[in-house]
């Protein structure tokens, strides 16, 4: 792996001058992952804020080929282009080792991109997919997707007097691209650049689809302190409500074990979507929730062999 | 070489010489024999294309637009329910320009469900900045597929292109046709023109940025682009036929003028109704009626101002329009037409016939009564209506 200084010299393949909100994670994780990658690269996005505030024609941040085409897709399209590639280096017209990247929100990878998503990863093309996942659909609004979590007040699952945000957990994406039996998924976080660079480069030369899951603060719709970012995302994985591991050839392996498991509290207090969460009135809802974590965390340590 | 195929062979053989770089399609009824016909082909290495057997329609265009965005030849196939989840990506393929290429089978929409023909699914999708090119017979859909890729990718279209067949009737009809030999398909359609992709900005260093938001300051001028394609496609593709037809013997125009030259009445038709319909104007020109006929080939672009020197002098004109616009007015051809017509010194009396919706059998007296009844109103000089419903119960 690369240390800072070697990162530092490369040459940036996401710029600055992208409209996105100050203290987002997305651009964060854009300019980390392309960074890691240090290989000819095409990269895909599904519609999102990381495609509208990185592309307003005619300024792009991307100094990379980059297409969008749409919301749900972003994985057929990028089997696209990586098909095209494959096509012509069958016929002998091109040789450069390319990499094939595809950046999607958890709109666009749990819900109306799953099934896009599913089709290019049991075709086992040779994709790295990165799922910024800052838990709803910010770009529209702050909805809520199937990666909100529990007890989260967003704009169509809001708290109200008879309910307390949304009533479901997140869905494990992670686990659903595991059983895709893909080489390689992981989760990360931007807050730890050597767990995402290391990740990245595992992904990238892993021989066909990896998936990886990265928890994207969203400073406007969670909503923190722009300046929080980076913390808030390394509180996640301390609360263990964001576990951070790998799964390589379907091998689980924890990539980062809290010296001290921070309660949840922790994490839901700096963000105010969990606001009412943590009044006495919803005691209850808290506890549940932490049991939950607790045994989601507990089960994945199975998994990792303890 | 003349063989026997039917519409699907056709379509598929088409395929294997044009030898597209990536095919990503997904099997709908009755298009599907297209996709398995071909996926046959790249098992037994007859082609040099990478297949994408995709899990929809709409990764299927979406994988397209992917490829061809990268620089190559991608091609698919799909019928209505398909072509409908497709929609979304259709316009995206035209609007980013990629000369993509779809041989699509006409089949009715759901609901209720049908499996057999009618136009509903591609003149639904006549807004979508895709040339529609419609076939007679097997020979012509195996011509125009040929022709779709010079067309498509000619440097001043570069629109994605349909050529279709009607579901079943020319999809799964065997006929004898003339087949070209893959050596001359290589040369008619040539390599394909150099354009803006992924790849050739990956190898020149020089990154491009496709699918950008584009807001009130810049959509419209992208879109105007778009629409200069069309126009310039009304250049190209009488051009392509031409040279067609020059090299195989069979010229293609905007549509074929079947006996219309003195008629006193006429109907436009698309498809394979052109056939049934000739018979009917034979047998009426051998009563000494001087009947004639339309046959529209291609729908988009719509060849307005040629339609309306073609129909000047016609008394009464019918529209076979073998979709319903659930417009209460009319089905979807008839107002284009009335639109070219509108200038027209000498306007024919227009009446919109809906027909053959859902696969329903269209017959000789079917398009006898349709003349009967034109002539009639050839006769008064006024029509009495301007929209009936032929061969259903009522």
């Amino acid at each position: 792996m690369p240390s800072l200084k070697q990162l530092a010299k490369r040459d940036e393949r996401f710029l600055s001058g992208h409209r996105l909100c100050a203290g987002c994670g997305e651009g964060i994780v854009a300019r980390m992952v392309t960074l890691a990658i240090d290989k000819p690269l095409i990269a895909c996005n599904a519609t999102g804020c990381l495609e509208v505030a990185s592309t307003i024609f005619p300024y792009s941040s991307w100094n990379i080929p980059w297409i969008h085409s749409a919301f749900e897709n972003a994985a057929a399209t990028i089997s696209g282009v990586e098909a095209a590639y494959t096509s012509l280096r069958k016929q002998g017209k091109i040789d450069r080792d390319t990499v094939f990247l595809a950046f999607g929100g958890d709109g666009g990878t749990y819900d109306i991109g799953l099934q896009s998503l599913s089709g290019a990863a049991e075709r086992g093309h040779n994709i790295l997919y990165v799922c910024c996942n800052n838990q709803a659909y910010m770009n529209t609004g702050i909805q809520r997707s199937s990666a909100t979590p529990k007890a989260a007040s967003t704009s169509t699952s809001p708290m109200g007097k008879v309910i307390p945000g949304k009533i479901q957990f997140q869905k494990d994406m992670a686990s659903i691209m595991v059983a895709h039996n893909i080489p390689y998924v992981a989760t990360s976080i931007p807050g730890k650049w050597n767990d995402l660079t290391s990740k990245v480069e595992k992904a990238v030369s892993a021989d066909g689809f990896a998936y990886i899951d990265v928890l994207t603060p969203c400073r406007l719709g969670w909503p923190h302190e722009p300046e929080l970012t980076m913390e808030i995302s390394r509180i996640a994985a301390d609360t263990c409500i964001w576990p951070l591991y790998e799964v390589v050839e379907g091998k689980y392996k924890l990539s980062y074990k809290p010296r001290e498991k921070k309660p949840v509290a922790e994490w839901f207090k700096l963000q105010r979507r969990f606001d009412h969460l943590l009044k006495p009135a919803n005691q209850g809802l808290l506890e549940s929730i932490q049991e939950e974590v607790d045994r989601r965390w507990e089960a994945l340590l199975a998994k990792c062999g303890g | 070489m003349k063989v026997a195929k039917t519409g699907n062979e056709a379509f598929a053989e088409a395929m294997r010489q044009i030898n597209p770089d990536v095919v990503a399609a997904y099997p709908i009824t009755p298009a599907t024999e297209i996709v398995q016909i071909f996926s046959q082909f790249v098992a037994d290495g007859l082609v040099k294309t990478e297949f994408v057997a995709v899990e929809s329609e709409h990764s299927a265009m979406s994988a397209c637009i992917g490829a061809s965005a990268a620089g190559i030849r991608a091609m698919t196939g799909t019928s209505s329910q398909g072509l409908a989840l497709m929609w979304e990506m259709l316009y995206v393929a035209s609007g980013l320009r990629l000369p993509i290429i779809m041989p699509v089978v006409n089949r009715a929409l759901s609901s209720p469900i049908n499996i057999h023909c009618d136009h509903s699914d591609t003149f639904g999708a006549r807004d979508s900045g895709w040339i529609q090119l419609f076939s007679e017979n097997v020979q012509e859909a195996y011509d125009n597929i040929i022709q779709a890729v010079r067309i498509a990718e000619h440097p001043d279209v570069k629109l994605p292109i349909m050529a279709t067949t009607d579901g079943f009737i020319l999809s799964h009809c065997l006929e004898t046709m003339e087949m070209i030999t893959d050596e001359d398909v290589r040369a008619f359609i040539q390599e394909p023109p150099e354009r803006a992709n992924l790849i050739k900005s990956l190898q020149e260093n020089k990154p491009i940025t496709l699918g950008a938001l584009d807001l009130q300051d810049y959509y419209f001028e992208h879109k105007r682009q778009s629409a200069e394609g069309m126009f310039n496609a009304l250049k190209v593709i009488p051009e392509i036929g031409k040279e067609f037809g020059e090299k195989f013997g069979r010229e293609y125009g905007f549509f074929e003028e079947y006996r219309l030259e003195d008629a006193d009445v006429a109907i436009i038709v698309l498809g394979s109704t052109a056939g049934t319909a000739k018979e009917v104007v034979d047998r009426l020109r051998k009563d000494g009626k001087k009947a004639g006929l339309l046959k529209l080939r291609v729908y988009r672009p719509f060849p307005a101002e040629l339609l309306a020197e073609a129909l000047s002098g016609i008394k009464a004109l019918g529209i076979m329009d073998r979709a319903d616009g659930m417009s209460a007015s009319s089905g979807p051809l008839y107002p284009e037409i009335c639109a070219a017509l509108f200038d027209s010194p000498r306007k024919p009396e227009i009446v919109d016939y809906i027909y053959g919706l859902g696969g329903r059998d269209v017959k000789l007296e079917d398009i006898g009564h349709v003349y009967g009844e034109l002539f009639q109103i050839a006769e008064k000089g006024k029509k009495e209506y301007t929209l009936k419903y032929i061969g259903v119960r009522e």
